[in-house]
């Protein structure tokens, strides 16, 4: 059980990082956009972004699972590559960034906003280039927003189950807490799963509580 | 001692509201100023010249170079304008300390290094070596000013553009950042147009004042005469 549980614990915090990782840049720019700039489209895209919040996490899996799947639109283009997503690890990644990136493009865009826009126009004016403002007064300005979403989208991606079920299914290469937990509780094997859910609760107080005062304090 | 031609025709807004700034080829070889009460434009004129705002019609010409032309589809933005600007509040960076604020407009390490001859002349001139490695939070009203004024001078723009300078300084500060805003000037020999309300600095600093009523150039000339 120890075994299991320190090998499905730590596989779980890491797939979680590097999902925080994976939806770092499409997350930035997302937040950055919506932030930032009024365009035709504006409010449908963010409506699209935060649709994984609301719609069935299984439903997400599947529609992943048409995606990434070896007839799917990307899964085709992944084959030649010898990339194989599906029942992967990456499809453990894949499932959890698509879930957390709501999170985080929310928390992002909010600390954009709070951004004065003074500090990036006077960049302008000392000759920085609109990609070194982002870099050098941006980005720093919002950090601490930026941190409390990605510790958002780091800790939904720890309790993501619906999508990856779907998308990586419970095979012992891929298994997340919440799968285990699941699969031993489907089995019976309460105890196995009592100390599962201990651990994640763990881990979700440690992330929640991270995120509140990387979030508060100025 | 450099000096720049500059020529502004633009209008911002329409209707009886509408903002107007004519300045047709002024030269500027030390101090150009605007003068007017609060809400007259002053501060809406100087974002214009900086590309912090786009004009919604005209033309704005600085030493030669078109920075806005509506008709020819030309709005250079703020990093390639040449335009040094230090707002009312100065905006200086709270997550860098002074020496990466006045550092700013080099792009990377080694164009700071370069810079290092240059900023120890500037730091000299306008007193902040020992302010260099302190925090912005650290700093009394009239030392930002200064430190505010370096960062700007350091990009060696063409022209410097100064909103209120002294507006935020208590009378005793007033009176030391003067001299600082001369030698700017007059050692470094960027020319100024000043922003302010105050018709006794306008007197000292400028040797041509424009003055602003309600978004519009009502008067221009020397000081004695306009003022």
């Amino acid at each position: 059980m120890t075994v299991e549980l320190l090998q499905v614990t730590g596989f779980t915090l890491l797939m979680a990082a590097l999902a925080t990782l994976v939806m770092l840049p499409p997350g930035l720019a997302l937040a950055w956009l919506l932030a930032r700039y009024e365009f035709r489209g504006r409010s449908v895209l963010e409506t699209l972004v935060s649709l994984p919040i609301v719609v069935p996490p299984v439903a997400t899996g599947l529609i992943l699972l048409m995606l990434f799947g070896r007839r799917g639109p990307i899964g085709r283009l992944l084959e030649p590559l010898g990339v194989e997503v599906v029942f992967t690890w990456r499809a453990v990644v894949i499932a959890m960034a698509v879930m957390g990136l709501p999170l985080f493009v929310r928390a992002a865009r909010a600390a954009f906003e709070q951004v004065d826009r003074r500090y990036e126009a006077i960049a302008g004016t000392l000759g920085a280039r609109p990609w070194r403002v982002f870099r050098t007064v941006s980005l720093p300005l919002a950090r601490r927003g930026l941190l409390a979403g990605m510790v958002l989208g780091y800790s939904r991606a720890v309790g993501e189950f619906g999508a990856t079920i779907m998308l990586a299914g419970a095979l012992p290469g891929t298994r997340t807490l919440s799968v285990a937990i699941y699969r031993n509780a489907e089995l019976g094997n309460d105890a196995a799963a009592m100390v599962l859910i201990a651990c994640s609760v763990a881990i979700g107080f440690v992330a929640v509580y991270a995120a509140n005062r990387a979030g508060a304090t100025p | 001692m450099s000096s720049i031609v500059i020529e502004v025709g633009v209008r911002l807004g329409a209707g009886d509201e509408a903002f107007q700034l004519d300045l047709p080829r002024v030269e500027v070889s030390r101090t150009l100023a605007l003068f007017g009460p609060s809400g007259a434009g002053k501060t809406t004129a100087l974002e214009l010249v900086a590309g912090l705002r786009r004009p919604d019609a005209g033309l704005i010409r600085s030493g030669g170079r078109v920075l806005f032309d509506h008709g020819a589809g030309i709005d250079l933005p703020p990093h390639k304008r040449r335009i040094g600007y230090v707002p009312q509040d100065l905006a200086l960076f709270p997550h860098l300390d002074v020496r990466r604020n006045v550092l700013y407009g080099a792009r990377s390490a080694r164009a700071a290094r370069r810079k290092a001859a240059e900023l120890e002349r500037v730091a000299g001139l306008l007193e902040i070596e020992a302010l260099l490695d302190r925090e912005v939070r650290e700093l009394s009203g009239g030392q930002r000013q200064r430190v505010a004024l370096a960062r700007a001078v350091l990009t060696t723009p063409d022209l410097l553009l100064l909103d209120e300078p002294l507006a935020s300084l208590d009378r005793s500060s007033r009176q030391r950042i003067m001299p600082y805003l001369e030698a700017v000037r007059d050692v470094i020999g960027t020319p100024l147009v000043y922003v302010s309300h105050a018709a006794d600095e306008v007197r000292r600093i400028a040797e041509w004042a424009v003055v602003l009523e309600h978004g519009r150039v009502v008067d221009a000339g020397p000081p004695a005469d306009v003022l």
